[in-house]
C-alpha cells in the first residue's frame, strides 16, 4: 500500500505530464491548421499537373516517342520504394502504419522473387524498417532540419529518383505515405510513380477535346513534364503526410491527456481514502486512551 | 476595351493569381508571347522571366517566374511556374542563391546537360538585371 506522501508525489507527477500532453495538443492542432492550409494551396497546381498531363499524353498516344518514365522499361524485375514517414514519433499508429503497409509489400515482392531496393523519407520509418530490411535500404533522406516542406525539398528526391531511374536502377518506382482523409484517419497508400500508371492519367483525360498548339512539339514538352510531375506527386504526398502527422498527434495527445485526468482522478479518491482512514485512525487511538484514563 | 479572359498563376505552394485580365505577356522558351482572350490553344514551356499580367480594370502586375509551362485556351490561360513571386517580393539575395545553386549542379555536368544549365544561369542573370535595379 503506497504511503499518502507517495500518493501525493504520483498525482504531482501525472499532473505534470498532463500539462505536456496537453500543451503537445494544442501545438499539433495549430500545426495541422497550417498543414492543411498548404496541402489546401497545393492542389490546384496537382489538378491542372494532371489535366495538362492527360492532354499531352493523348496527343503524343502510344508513340514510340514518348519518354521511358512513362512506358517504363517493360520489365518489372527491381522495384524502388520511396517510403515517407514523418520525423518524430508521439504521434499514435501513424508511423508504424505506414512501415507496416510498405513492409507486406516489400515481403510480397521478395516473394515473388522481385528483388527491392528502399528509399526512407523521414528518420522513423528507416529506423522501423532499417530491421528488417537494413540490407535493401539504399538512401535516406532527412528532413528534420525543415520546419516547412517547400516545393524544392521534394523536387530533390524527384531529381534522385529519376537519376536512378535514367541509370537503369529500377525498373518500378512506388511512393507510399499516408492519405490524410481527416483528422482521426490517416490510410497509409501506395502510388506507383514510374511508369506513370494508366488509370490516373486516363481518368482526367475526358476533358482533353481541344487541338492544341505546341511549342516547341508535344514530345518535348512531355519529357519536361513528367520528371515535374514526379516531383509534384512527391511534393504532395509530404504535404499530406505532415497534415496526417499532425492529426495523428493531436488525437494521440488528447487519448494521452485523457487519460491523464482519469489517473488523476483515480489516485485523488486514493488519496482522500487513506487520509480519512488515517484520521479515523488516529481518533480511535485517542478515544481509546481517554476510555483507558 | 479588349476582351477579358480568366488567367491563373499557380506555383505548387500557391495559387499566386486568379483574375479576369486583358492581356498576359509570357516569356516562352521559344521567344516571349502576348496572350489575349481567344487565342489559339496552345501548350507552351516557360523560361525563367518575368509574366506581365493587365488586368481587366487596367492595373500593370509584374511576376518572377523559374520555368514552367503555360496551357493556353481561348477561354483562359494557366501558368503552372516551378516556382513564381510577384516582383515587388523578389530580392537580389534570393535570385543570387538560386543562381549560386544552378553554378554547383554546372560542376559535373556535361554535354547537353551542360549547355542547359548555362543558359538557365544567363536566364537568370538578365531576370536579375530586368527586374532589380542596381
Amino acid at each position: 500500500m503506497p504511503s499518502l506522501k507517495d500518493l501525493k508525489n504520483r498525482i504531482a507527477s501525472v499532473k505534470a505530464t498532463q500539462k505536456i500532453t496537453k500543451a503537445m495538443k494544442m501545438v499539433a492542432a495549430a500545426k495541422l491548421r497550417r498543414a492543411q492550409e498548404a496541402a489546401e494551396a497545393a492542389r490546384p497546381y496537382s489538378q491542372r499537373m494532371a489535366a495538362v498531363l492527360a492532354n499531352i499524353a493523348e496527343a503524343v498516344g502510344a508513340d514510340d516517342s514518348a519518354p521511358r518514365l512513362m512506358t517504363g522499361t517493360g520489365r518489372d524485375d527491381t522495384h524502388l520504394l520511396v517510403v515517407c514517414t514523418a520525423e518524430r514519433g508521439l504521434c499514435g499508429g501513424f508511423n508504424s502504419q505506414i512501415a507496416r503497409f510498405a513492409r507486406d509489400h516489400v515481403r510480397k515482392l521478395l516473394a515473388q522473387g522481385k528483388t527491392v531496393k528502399i528509399i526512407c523519407v523521414g528518420k522513423k520509418g528507416f529506423d522501423i524498417l532499417r530491421r528488417e530490411f537494413a540490407s535493401l535500404i539504399i538512401d535516406r533522406v532527412d528532413l528534420r532540419e525543415i520546419k516547412k516542406i517547400g516545393f524544392e525539398n521534394a523536387d530533390r528526391i524527384g531529381h534522385k529518383v529519376i537519376e536512378l531511374f535514367e541509370k537503369g536502377e529500377f525498373d518500378v518506382c512506388t511512393l507510399f505515405y499516408s492519405e490524410f482523409k481527416s483528422v482521426i484517419s490517416q490510410v497509409p497508400t501506395a502510388q506507383q510513380l514510374i511508369p506513370a500508371s494508366a488509370g490516373t492519367v486516363a481518368a482526367e483525360a475526358d476533358s482533353a477535346s481541344a487541338i492544341y498548339e505546341y511549342e516547341p512539339d508535344a514530345a518535348a514538352i512531355l519529357t519536361d513534364l513528367i520528371p515535374r510531375n514526379i516531383s509534384v506527386q512527391i511534393f504532395r504526398a509530404l504535404l499530406e503526410n505532415v497534415a496526417g502527422e499532425m492529426g495523428a498527434k493531436m488525437s494521440a495527445m488528447d487519448n494521452a491527456t485523457r487519460n491523464a485526468g482519469e489517473m488523476i482522478n483515480k489516485l485523488t479518491l486514493n488519496y482522500n481514502r487513506q487520509r480519512q482512514a488515517q484520521i479515523t485512525k488516529e481518533l480511535i487511538e485517542i478515544i481509546s486512551g481517554a476510555e483507558a484514563l | 476595351m479588349a476582351d477579358s479572359f480568366n488567367f491563373e498563376l499557380v506555383s505548387p505552394e500557391r495559387l499566386l493569381l486568379s483574375a479576369q485580365v486583358t492581356e498576359v505577356v509570357i516569356p516562352a522558351t521559344e521567344g516571349e508571347m502576348t496572350v489575349m482572350a481567344n487565342h489559339a490553344p496552345t501548350m507552351t514551356t516557360v523560361k525563367p522571366g518575368v509574366v506581365t499580367v493587365r488586368t481587366a480594370d487596367g492595373k500593370t502586375d509584374r511576376f518572377a517566374v523559374f520555368g514552367g509551362f503555360a496551357d493556353i485556351l481561348p477561354t483562359g490561360c494557366t501558368l503552372l511556374a516551378e516556382s513564381a513571386v510577384h516582383v515587388d517580393e523578389l530580392d537580389r539575395t534570393v535570385l543570387e542563391n538560386r543562381i549560386d545553386e544552378a553554378r554547383a549542379e554546372l560542376e559535373g555536368a556535361i554535354d547537353e546537360k551542360k549547355t542547359r544549365i548555362e543558359q538557365f544561369i544567363a536566364e537568370l542573370t538578365t531576370l536579375g538585371e530586368i527586374v532589380i535595379p542596381a
